[in-house]
């Protein structure tokens, strides 16, 4: 699929900068596969969400206004985060005093609705549940996007998840707040993850998979969590490799 | 509100202990599984169910933005229909009213029909300090106050409870409250029925005064408005003499009109009915027809405080439908009892700390009782933004309770850090270094144990993203 290229600025998210640059690596090299253009503006850092969620929406509001500052100038945003991107777009505008930024869009969104596109040639020869985290689906109403980018895939086998839409309870700070209803959650996410008999648990959203998978692997449950991008930037080239 | 729950933990700590309760967890899983699927079948049937949100959205911030002129309209009308009207600003003062209303009657005891407004503020506890006996008639709130119990659910009180220990209960305690249970009682739903009936019908047939709430107050014409799927909450509201509602002032719609909204969202919402099998609607008093003395008291008790904080105040539409109690997963796992009030679930987690205010650890706890998924706010009728209330209670939480120094100033931190691009760089580079010194399982404190208590933290990659983008793309 060729189209006219198009300038975009990826607001990675500061979970994906520190513990999934995979996923930052693989959004970039699928959105340049797809022959767009990528820029990654370095000032940026991260978009209040956690401090705004927990009750400081004062210790929000400059990184509300520095996010607008930061990526001023593109045509489009593309955040691999269905969390963060809900933030920005439904909350920053009531934080920041400033111009808006660039249109935001969540990856799948940006694959679907900007470049129309479903099929973006990857390859992934694997059994995948997909969990719709809460801010994708409920906030960013993402609805069957991600399944219809994964349908697309070859190779990849798309299980159901029983009870998908239900909260992993990460939660942001609720995970170490409430610990024991927040783990009693996850445990049940795993839990409906296994049945699948899936070898990857995927979803739009890295800090849910943190928690998820951290609960998996505590419990040595079989499966990996894994960031969509990664498995729709993957290609048989790169599976060969 | 009540005196009842003083002195319960906060949320986290009553939540961990239901957490590990079994029987409790699976009660709850089968039974909020169930209602939650029903009602999204029911509500699917209706195609303009967006409609009818928005406009029962609609209506009630109309009636709250007039609520002193539709009160005062209200007021008129029932007395010009034969009522009394009290107004009763906080809990003390409506049980009060109360309980000086049943002694006037000469009574010792009263049948009631379900209410959250007379759980919320204590009354059954206050009647019996002051020698009278409050009966409960509600199916679930019989079993609940047999069982020397709290309700754990707003429509559904026992819902904690499973048929074997209900039967239980039964055997055990009907006795002393009046007709005994039927002896070698098993637990068939229809024979616990059966029990409950013969034991409540003595106290209807004896019953000189009765105590309710009201779902719906109607202003053009002074009517109260009851839907229930007993018939039990009928009983009471037309054998006794006397009369006694105690409703909250946001209670209040302008007219009947209205009230077809409601009588649409409400049912659908809460049982997963198309219409509830029972519902009263009664103007005061009417001769020869029902209780011959009727009085309405309006109990305040945080409402008005509620009303003058803009985004708080949505809170004040609730139908009491308990869909968001049927959707929530914190609920699923925490049970109710954990929220510590009469309201519990993400509405309790929302309304609890605006009447009762945030002074005590399990009120200023409780904005903190969600994952802020939204799934309450995609189930309830009137389109309350649960999640916003939240944020917007922790805000007060945070800047008015102590214990959370620490966390400010962690959060301080983390954003002069990130919008100080030398500072976040630094930062960057000292979580990955120092993330490599420490295990990935069970650290000793705070948040890090919290986390690492069942779950293994991420392990962090050599580089950031930034420095990759660096080494490619500069």
């Amino acid at each position: 699929m060729i189209r006219a290229a198009m300038r975009i600025a990826l607001f990675v998210t500061c979970i994906n900068d520190v513990a999934f640059p995979s996923t930052g690596i693989a959004t970039v090299r699928l959105l340049e596969r797809l022959g767009v253009e990528v820029d990654f503006p370095e000032a940026q850092t991260c978009c209040g969400q956690m401090q705004f969620n927990t009750g400081y929406p004062a210790e929000a509001a400059p990184l509300a206004e520095k996010f607008a500052r930061d990526f001023r100038g593109y045509e489009a945003i593309v955040v691999p985060s269905g969390s963060c991107g809900a933030f920005i777009r439904d909350i920053h505008p009531k934080l920041r005093e400033s111009t808006d930024p660039p249109p935001v869009y969540e990856l799948t969104e940006f694959l679907t609705d900007v470049l129309e596109t479903e099929d973006v040639g990857a390859y992934f020869p694997h059994k995948v549940a997909y969990h719709p985290t809460c801010h994708s689906s409920r906030l960013l109403n993402l609805g069957d996007r991600p399944t219809r980018l994964l349908r697309r895939v070859e190779g990849l086998e798309l299980v159901e998840l029983p009870g998908a839409e239900e909260c992993c309870g990460f939660g942001g700070t609720f995970s170490v707040k409430n610990p024991d209803v927040s783990a009693a959650m996850g445990a049940d996410k795993v839990a409906h993850a296994v049945e699948t008999g899936a070898q990857y648990l995927v979803a739009a959203d890295n800090s849910c998979l943190m928690h998820i998978g951290g609960t998996a692997r505590r419990n040595a449950a079989p499966i990996k969590t894994l960031h969509l991008a990664e498995i729709l930037a993957s290609t048989r080239e790169a599976v060969a490799a | 509100m009540s005196g009842t729950y003083l002195g319960m933990p906060a949320f986290p700590a009553a939540a961990r202990v239901a957490v590990q309760d079994t029987q409790l967890r699976a009660n709850l899983t089968r039974a909020t599984h169930t209602i939650r699927d029903k009602r999204a079948h029911a509500v699917a049937e209706l195609q303009d169910w967006a409609e009818l949100r928005e406009a029962g959205k609609q209506v009630k911030d109309h009636t709250l933005r007039h609520l002193d002129h539709y009160l005062l309209q209200l007021e008129a009308n029932i007395t010009a229909a034969g009522g009394h009207v009290h107004w009763a600003r906080d809990a003390d003062e409506a049980n009060r009213i109360v309980t000086e209303l049943v002694q006037a009657t000469g009574q010792t005891e009263l049948v009631k029909v379900k209410s959250m407004a007379t759980q919320e503020i204590g009354l059954n506890e206050h009647l019996a300090a002051n020698g009278i006996t409050a009966y409960e008639t509600d199916l679930a709130e019989l079993i609940v106050q047999l069982g020397h119990d709290q309700p754990s659910h707003i429509l559904v009180p026992a819902i904690h409870r499973n048929r074997t220990e209900i039967r239980d209960i039964f055997t055990r305690e009907m006795a002393a409250w009046g007709r005994p249970a039927p002896e070698h009682l098993t637990d068939a739903p229809a024979d616990l029925a059966e029990a409950a009936r013969l034991h409540l019908r003595e106290k209807f047939l004896r019953a000189k005064v009765a105590v309710s709430g009201a779902n719906f107050m109607i202003a053009e014409t002074g009517t109260l408005v009851i839907l229930e799927s007993e018939g039990n909450g009928r009983m009471c509201l037309t054998l006794p003499d006397t009369l006694i509602s105690i409703v909250g002032i946001e209670k209040i719609i302008p007219t009947w009109q209205d009230l077809e909204i409601y009588l649409q969202l409400l049912p659908r919402s809460s049982t997963a009915e198309r219409m509830n099998p029972y519902t009263t609607t009664f103007t005061a008093t009417t001769p020869g027809d029902g209780p011959a003395n009727f009085h309405l008291v309006l109990l305040d008790n945080g409402r008005t405080t509620t009303l003058t904080d803009t985004i708080g105040r949505q809170a004040l539409r609730c139908i009491r439908c308990s869909a968001c109690l049927n959707v929530c997963p914190v609920y699923e796992r925490a049970g109710g009892h954990a929220y510590g009030s009469a309201y519990p679930g993400p509405i309790g987690a929302i309304l609890t700390p605006q009447l009762r205010g945030t002074a005590t650890p399990l009120d200023a706890s409780l904005p903190y009782a969600s994952t802020l998924c939204g799934a309450c706010y995609e189930a309830c009728p009137v389109a309350i933004d649960i999640p916003e209330v939240l944020t917007h209670l922790r805000e007060r939480v945070t800047e008015n309770e102590p214990g959370h120094r620490a966390e400010h100033a962690a959060m301080k931190a983390a954003t002069y850090a990130m919008t100080h691009p030398a500072a976040y760089r630094a930062a960057e580079t000292a979580i990955i270094k120092t993330r490599k010194l420490l295990p990935r399982k069970r650290l000793p404190i705070g948040p890090a144990k919290a986390w690492t208590d069942t779950r293994d933290l991420p392990e962090l990659p050599p580089q950031t993203f930034r420095q990759w983008w660096k080494d490619t793309h500069r």
